[in-house]
């Protein structure tokens, strides 16, 4: 357990410089994917499995393709179209290939070891959620005012001149 | 199974945070700015849940749950902005916003 720790902390640290040191921002975009990956496999081995799923399931899925869709929407490569072929050669997947290499090589030594990995003391969902809406009640009303500011004002924001 | 040291997960996510700082600091590209910030929130809910096992509570997780819903609404506000800066500005380069001349 200790080892996949380790492991997929080297592997999200190392994403992490990746990230900030592409030129493509696709390129840095994917780095920071597979960065999020490793911090959920963090997460797990924390014994933290709720907040895992739901970091690979709303910060990967939903926030980084959000960030995926302005990309490709501002189209930034567009002063260089041309040139994007000659950035698309196979070193550029060498890197995310491999770091995500190394996550499935920990992801199935995880699963074929029947339960032996498992941390030592897991806060479940049902405790999580408890919590949550129990203690911290306040907090999840504020967090759905704050959420309604954000969808407003990113639709006015969002909404084309004239 | 030994616990991981509260310690090292804390190394962790401080690497993270001042890797996330790097790259605020260092790039011009909007884009890259705002995955660093996403990046620092990340190391933020990282210690939160780290804390939280240490103490086997469910506080660490609920924080992070916070965070993220915090997040969300963050990026979606940020990239409406991004969307206006290159509207107006036509790039992507922070440096071109400097009409109030610092």
């Amino acid at each position: 357990m200790n080892i996949l720790f380790y492991l997929a902390a080297v592997v999200a640290v190392v994403a992490a410089v990746m990230v900030i040191t592409r030129l493509n921002a696709v390129h840095a975009l994917l780095y920071m994917i597979v960065s999020l990956l490793a911090l959920a496999l963090v997460f797990y081995t924390l014994g933290a499995p709720f907040v895992a799923a739901l970091e690979i399931i709303i910060y990967a899925g939903a926030i980084m393709v959000l960030f995926v869709f302005v990309v490709m929407m501002l189209n930034l490569g567009e002063a260089a179209t041309a040139q994007e072929l000659i950035w698309l050669n196979p070193h550029a997947w060498r890197g995310p290939a491999l770091l995500a290499l190394v996550l499935v090589a920990l992801l199935v030594y995880t699963l074929g070891g029947n339960g032996r990995f498992l941390p030592a003391t897991i806060i479940s969902p049902k405790q999580v959620s408890l919590t949550l809406f129990g203690p911290y009640l306040l907090g999840v009303e504020l967090a759905s005012f704050l959420l309604l500011a954000g969808l407003v004002g990113a639709h006015h924001l969002g909404k084309r001149d004239g | 199974m030994a616990e991981i040291p509260m310690e090292h997960g804390l190394i962790v996510a401080g690497l993270l945070f001042a890797t996330g700082m790097v790259g605020v600091i260092v790039r011009r590209n909007i884009f890259f700015i705002l995955l660093s910030i996403e990046m620092m929130l990340n190391a933020a809910g990282l210690a939160f849940v780290v804390a939280g096992a240490r103490w086997a509570q469910a506080d660490g997780q609920v924080m992070f749950i916070f965070i993220l819903a915090m997040a969300a609404a963050e990026v979606s506000v940020g990239l409406a902005l991004v969307l206006q800066l290159y509207n107006r500005f036509k790039t992507v380069d922070v440096d071109a916003a400097s009409e109030m001349r610092g």
